[in-house]
């Protein structure tokens, strides 16, 4: 009995007497638009640095930027530019990739286009019927994200529409939705880029469709910066420098790539 | 030979309040089936030995829950660990000692509170304390930490419960032969309840697996393998157990196949840890009814 | 005999013990009330709780009128709470009474292991059956609705219903229901006219555990209740207390407004949980007395 609770104490003051500090582990937090991105920059990060352990949670760009600033996390995630008042308490932003906001229906679903006033009158409540649109006679489910989400933001100022969305439903992550939409005949939404898959089918804004290749060009109007954000008040780690110098390398470019976002090298 | 008695109204609803009793035990447990079945049906299939024993890659396309599964137990360690001797202590102090009523009163309001706040508190004020305040990060240790003021009450309820069924002559026994009261207590009082505290060290152990909301804000949702090896990665290792798995997967990568697996898993584990405390709480009544006969 | 060091240390520990459990009560109750205070009075107390519009992340115009979560909340506990009651309530008579034993000593694991499911796990059967069952049969746009999340609770809640008033009804006196039967009445009768009654208090206790979990309840209705800060209405998206704060948590900035009115709302759940257990104690004291 004395022996269990000796051995449960020792262990417990094991854990909690080592000391904290910068290590070997690299904490991430932020958009989940990024997550693939982050996962696959995890994944290359191994042949660059083998013993450093990175983790990423994925919470949303807002949530990633506060974490850099407040020291929950050494580096965030951000798929969108920093505002004005978080660089002011000192989040700065590392520019990585490119990312364009596909708008997403189920596939199932007629309409393959719009154009940018048809997707603010959905995405505002003015058009409630796919009917109006020349789809079938069924109501609109307008999925979004969560306020503070980049994605969200990147979406509403591109149509114009900052603030003033109504959705059906809000969801909050970027894999929520296209699971949503997926599974929804009537839902509209937007993701990722990088995020899509066969389960949804992305609609041609202004009759340009959402690749790389628009996005890299500026044809496709709705894209955003995917940032790495660290807190200027506390030092850097070395183990997430050397994550920020992988992640703008050229070695990560391919990767980057492989993940889905437009990468800053393969031009 | 009653009921040919009844006038027909009075029958009527005598079968039909009866019929209303087998109908909801029915409703219940299809409920259950229902939950339980169409987990299993979804979810089984996918589980195999490179699910458990695999890691997530995205850039081989692997999915693996490995490292949520030494999360998981990692967690469980680390806040049993805590919670255990607090909780366990805060037993003992209320059932053996107290002698001040109002004092022992605070203390058994302050457990039953904590038993009633909900878990979204327990994250709000984790993040804000643990994380930040405490600058443990977004770690397994702060979600620990976290889950272990969480489980006190449970530990302390049980372990108070099962102090209290040791029966007085036994301390008196003890006492009489000039032991102190804390020896009495370490020889005599904690062996004879030794079933209720693993009670009560199993349902924390279930409340720990089961738990999202804390485990998602204070210890992060990274499905990546942890370095344990080194008290530099024990402290600052950052990721899901299996129910924070099972959120990333459905919510996060929309991959149902993956978080229905992960849900066949939990719903096995949950059934085993049940399993255990009824076993271990058959074992103690069997053997009390022994001691007193 | 405390007089010998090591048994004074050893009491001194303990007492240690026992005064953590306090303390940390303290700690979470008074860090609620000291931070979430504020941004109630800034907002001003009527704005706060009666204002029905929640926009907290909007950086021109924020609202924090809590209203919507408040309503979603007292509605989602009370249909979870009808939904759920009377069907845990006649399970558990049945497993304490009108049952076979072989078939009571089956049932009663069953009902442990959905007590042991966790949240999400609910959570996500939700969203892959019951969202599309709702949005096909009530030609929804999406199924997403406080009616999808007032049946998630309504299970949730049955385990602990059907568990905690099973023992209230095992412990009604054999002599009481022998005496209603020796009077002539049905078994039945006897369940539902004496045994029923007598346990009230306990039942009462099962329904106020209920109610509370109900409201504490975060991810399993996170999943599947849509989470738009609309007034509540049964087939529209809603968000909860609980999910409020779990949608913003990451995202307020510290010491930001926002994150003070997310501990507001911290503030009003703890208010109604402590609510509960208070009706709960005067449930179980007038028990007593009435025993």
């Amino acid at each position: 009995m004395r022996r269990f609770f000796v051995v449960l104490l020792a262990a417990g003051l094991a854990v909690l007497t080592g000391c904290g500090g910068p290590g070997r582990t690299v904490n991430i937090e932020g958009s989940t638009a990024m997550a693939l991105v982050a996962e696959a920059l995890r994944e290359g990060f191994v042949g660059w640095e083998p013993d450093v352990t990175v983790n990423c949670s994925g919470t949303g760009s807002g949530a990633g930027i506060e974490a850099a600033i407040d020291g929950r996390c050494d580096i965030g995630l951000s798929s969108r530019a920093l505002r004005d008042a978080e660089v002011a308490r000192g989040a700065q932003g590392h520019l990585i990739a490119l990312d364009g906001v596909a708008v997403i229906v189920h596939p199932s679903n007629p309409v393959t286009g719009l154009t940018g006033s048809e997707l603010a009158r959905l995405f505002s409540g003015e058009m409630t019927n796919w009917s109006s649109l020349g789809g079938p006679d069924a109501p609109v489910a307008a999925c979004g994200r969560e306020a503070g989400s980049g994605t969200r933001e990147a979406f509403e100022a591109a149509i114009g529409a900052a603030g003033r969305c109504v959705y059906t439903n809000e969801y909050s992550s970027t894999g929520d939705v296209v699971g949503n939409v997926a599974a929804n005949p009537n839902a509209i939404g937007y993701a990722s880029l990088a995020a899509l898959n066969e389960s949804v089918a992305a609609l041609e804004i202004d009759g340009v469709t959402c690749t790389a290749a628009s996005v890299r060009d500026g044809s496709y109007r709705i894209s955003r910066p995917f940032l790495l954000v660290t807190g200027a008040g506390a030092s850097l780690s070395p183990a997430a420098q050397s994550f920020l110098d992988y992640a703008r390398s050229a070695s990560a470019a391919e990767v980057i790539g492989k993940a889905g976002a437009v990468s800053l090298f393969s031009f | 030979m009653m009921r040919a008695a009844l006038p027909p109204g009075r029958l009527l609803r005598n079968v039909l309040a009866r019929l209303l009793l087998w109908l909801s035990a029915a409703a219940t447990c299809a409920l259950l089936l229902l939950v339980a079945g169409y987990i299993f049906f979804r979810g089984a299939p996918g589980v195999s030995l490179e699910l458990l024993t695999g890691r997530d890659s995205v850039l081989e396309g692997t999915v693996g829950i490995l490292p949520s599964i030494l999360n998981t137990l990692y967690v469980i360690a680390v806040s049993l660990a805590i919670v255990v001797p607090v909780g366990v202590g805060a037993a003992i102090y209320l059932t053996e000692y107290a002698q001040n009523r109002r004092l022992a009163g605070a203390m058994a309001f302050a457990a039953e509170t904590l038993a009633g706040i909900p878990s979204i508190l327990y994250a709000m004020v984790g993040v804000m304390v643990f994380c930040t305040a405490l600058g443990l990060q977004r770690t397994l240790l702060a979600g620990s930490l976290t889950l272990a003021v969480m489980t006190l009450p449970t530990v302390i309820r049980t372990t108070q419960e099962s102090l209290k069924s040791v029966p007085r002559s036994y301390r008196e026994g003890a006492l009489g032969l000039g032991a102190g009261q804390w020896r009495t207590i370490r020889t005599v009082v904690l062996p004879s309840s030794l079933d209720g505290m693993i009670t009560g060290c199993i349902l924390a152990v279930g409340r720990v697996v089961g738990e999202s909301a804390v485990l998602m804000y204070t210890a992060g949702l990274s499905t990546a393998m942890q370095d344990f090896g080194t008290i530099q990665g024990l402290m600052r290792a950052s990721g899901a157990t299996l129910s924070v798995a099972l959120y990333v997967y459905a919510k996060e990568r929309s991959d149902f196949a993956a978080a229905f697996s992960v849900a066949t898993v939990l719903l096995v584990l949950a059934a085993l840890l049940n399993l255990a405390a009824l076993l271990i709480g058959r074992r103690a009544t069997r053997r009390k009814g022994g001691g007193h006969g | 005999m405390t007089r010998r060091p090591g048994e004074y240390a050893m009491k001194t520990l303990f007492l240690v013990c026992g005064l953590t459990a306090v303390a940390f009560v303290l700690l979470i109750t008074g860090y609620l009330v000291f931070s979430g205070l504020p941004a109630i009075r800034r907002v001003g107390v009527a704005g706060f709780l009666l204002g029905d519009t929640w926009d907290a992340a909007n950086p021109e115009d924020p609202r924090f009128g809590i209203l919507p979560l408040l309503l979603t909340t007292v509605y989602g506990a009370a249909g979870a709470t009808a939904a759920g009651v009377p069907l845990g309530f006649l399970t558990a008579l049945f497993l304490a009474k009108a049952a076979p034993p072989w078939l009571a000593r089956l049932v009663r694991p069953a009902v442990g292991v959905l007590a042991g499911i966790p949240s999400v796990v609910y959570g996500l059967v939700g969203m892959c059956v019951l969202l599309p069952l709702l949005r096909e049969r009530l030609d929804l746009p999406a199924g997403d609705s406080l009616l999808a999340a007032i049946l998630m609770l309504a299970v949730m809640i049955l385990p602990t219903v059907i568990s905690v008033s099973e023992a209230a009804l095992e412990a009604v006196p054999r002599e009481m229901e022998e005496a209603s039967l020796a009077l002539g009445a049905t078994p039945v009768e006897t369940y539902f006219r004496v045994t029923a009654p007598a346990a009230s208090s306990g039942v009462a206790a099962a329904v106020a555990l209920g109610v509370g979990r109900a409201i504490g309840e975060a991810m399993a209705i996170l999943m599947v209740a849509g989470n738009v800060a609309n007034m509540p209405s049964l087939l529209g998206s809603v968000r909860f207390l609980t999910t409020g704060i779990a949608m913003e948590l990451a995202y307020a900035p510290a010491g930001s407004l926002q994150q003070q009115a997310l501990l507001s709302i911290g503030l009003v759940l703890l208010l109604f949980v402590l609510l509960v257990n208070v009706l709960l104690s005067l449930a179980l004291k007038r028990g007593k007395e009435g025993g």
